[in-house]
């Protein structure tokens, strides 16, 4: 009974899918003042990759100019939302990068750890990457005195999370972390603040630390070369659904829907949902949209359909999922996507009015200003996009709307 | 449970507490391992865990019942996850359920009464693209088809 593990690795690119040897962006960053690092990082204007795009330079910079005894580096590898699978590339076939990131923003926020919570089920990753960072251990890449850095001590640990989406929301990781139930925290404060036992924590996307021995290496410059203006650098897509080359491709910010199409061998495309569950959907008439943080944000997840899939049905499958994961700690959330969901089967089977569903969507956009946390501030997305773009279908071709 | 096996858990979980620390942040881990064992958490091994890291046993319920990966009632000793997220779902999520439930004569949330089995859905574990997917125990496996699903359940002990 073996593993039968595929990376479907479709498309390399500049930044993450590239060669890189391990420690060469610890030596360049170690060589450097942290004021240099934290120079050539905002210079490169990283952002954080894991959909939100807070530029990755003013956390670090947050955290470095505390005063605190301690700090934290945490790597957020609970990658849950639908469609993404982008980390666990990263993870099983550049482990380097990852670690090497989280070492660089050790000596550059002057945490002594680092932790990265990996999700529960990627936990046949993890012995591997345990292996990995003895090797790293056994280099003087982590330890006391890195690569005779007087001073310079860090270490990364590895925690497992245990089958929950909502995790992957800063402050419900550290939560997690710290033994509780993972249920969001308000913000503020920010974790950049009040984060891991009350100490100020960095908490980064798997690729966006995996961005940064490239831009130690190569320079902020290089980094902006690539990409848009406002979106530099380039992405991992995880791509899925109804197409001839499923897998994940590196692409740089800017790409177009229909040029994305063309290369993954879509054919027949009726909607892209661009982001997860959380996502948006877009329609065929808006296939000319830029991924990139100014246009289409996304954390990586792309779903394509093709014109046999019934829509409604995949709005369903998300706001399952959606009930399923939200934690329940806040009202519009919890009961906003029960709604929803009801609204969804009520829709199939032919029993309700257009001004109900008209309200529901209208909870929707209260649920997207009145939820605590990213889950529900997003949730109703999809509810609201699929609804709006896809009502021909859905009410009257699907015969849904018809008892 | 018998005086015996308490004391056996008991010690068990000492050398966890021990393993991971005498503090609240060491506790997922330590309910991951007895989870991992056990294939549950059982009441006496909650209030343990609890006095152990002076808590109360409710705290350590209240965990429990947050993560889709603990359980506070028995399973069975191969936990079958099968992702019913949408890429699974439109690559025949619905025939890989139709075949296990057939199979084992039982549906989704339970446990075959010789305890080898448990079957549950779970959502998007990255496994998009070689879809339909699920997990047994922490193994993945992925481009299901009904009759490969059956057969890899043969092989687990």
């Amino acid at each position: 009974m073996e593993n039968n593990l595929d990376n479907n690795k479709k498309r390399t690119g500049p930044v993450l899918f590239s060669k890189y040897t391990r420690g060469e962006g610890i030596k360049k960053a170690l060589a450097m003042p942290r004021e240099d690092v934290l120079f050539e990082l905002k210079s490169s204007g990283l952002k954080g990759r894991g959909g939100a795009g807070f530029p990755t330079s003013t956390k670090w910079m947050l955290v470095a100019a505390s005063t605190a005894s301690k700090k934290f580096i945490v790597c957020n590898a609970d990658e849950g939302e639908p469609g993404t699978f982008k980390d666990r590339v990263l993870l099983m076939e550049y482990p380097e990068l990852v670690f090497d990131g989280m070492v660089i923003a050790g000596y550059t926020i002057g945490a002594k750890t680092g932790i990265v919570y990996l999700r529960g089920e990627y936990e046949y990753l993890l012995l591997q990457l345990e292996e990995y960072l003895m090797k790293m251990r056994d280099d003087n890449l982590l330890g006391k005195n890195i690569l005779s850095k007087e001073g310079f001590d860090f270490d990364i640990s590895i925690r497992l999370g245990s089958g929950a989406y909502v995790c992957g929301e800063e402050t419900a990781l550290i939560e997690s972390l710290e033994g509780h139930r993972g249920e969001p925290r308000n913000r503020p404060p920010y974790p950049v603040n009040t984060g891991y036992l009350g100490f100020p924590t960095v908490v980064n996307n798997v690729e966006t630390l995996a961005s940064v021995p490239h831009i130690m290496q190569k320079g902020g410059d290089w980094f902006r070369l690539i990409g848009t203006d406002k979106s530099t650098g380039s992405k991992l897509l995880s791509i899925s659904g109804d197409c001839e080359k499923p897998g994940v491709y590196e692409i740089p910010w800017g790409t177009t829907i229909t040029e994305l199409l063309q290369f993954v061998g879509a054919q027949n495309t009726k909607a892209v949902q661009v982001g997860g569950a959380s996502g948006i959907c877009i329609p065929k008439r808006n296939f000319d949209r830029h991924l990139a943080y100014e246009d289409i944000a996304t954390g990586g997840s792309i779903i394509i359909f093709n014109e046999s899939r019934d829509m409604l049905h995949v709005l369903q499958n998300f706001m399952e999922f959606f009930v399923e994961e939200s934690c329940g700690q806040c009202t519009p959330c919890r009961i906003g996507n029960t709604k929803l969901l009801e609204g969804v089967k009520m829709i199939r089977s032919g029993e309700f009015t257009f001004s109900y569903i008209n309200a529901l969507k209208d909870l929707g956009k209260s649920m997207q200003v009145a939820s605590k946390c990213g889950l529900g501030q997003s949730s109703p997305n999809a509810f609201i996009s699929i609804l709006e773009n896809f009502k021909d279908e859905i009410f009257f071709h699907n015969g849904y709307g018809r008892k | 449970m018998l005086v015996y096996e308490k004391n056996a858990l008991s010690e068990e979980i000492e050398l966890l507490v021990e393993k991971y620390g005498v503090d609240r942040s060491s506790l997922l881990q330590i309910l991951q391992d007895v989870q991992r064992k056990h294939n549950h958490i059982s009441d006496f091994a909650q209030q343990e865990i609890a006095r152990l890291l002076s808590i109360h046993p409710v705290e350590v319920n209240s965990v429990i019942s947050f993560y889709s990966f603990l359980h506070s009632q028995p399973q069975g000793r191969n936990s079958i996850k099968l992702c019913q997220t949408i890429s699974c779902d439109m690559a025949g999520k619905q025939k890989i359920e139709d075949a296990l439930t057939r199979e084992l004569g039982i549906s989704f949330g339970e446990t075959t009464k010789d305890k080898k089995y448990t079957l549950e859905h779970t959502n998007c574990m990255g496994m998009c693209d070689q879809g339909p997917a699920m997990l047994i125990n922490d193994k993945v496996f992925t481009r299901l088809d009904p009759e490969k699903a059956v057969n890899i359940l043969k092989e687990v002990e």
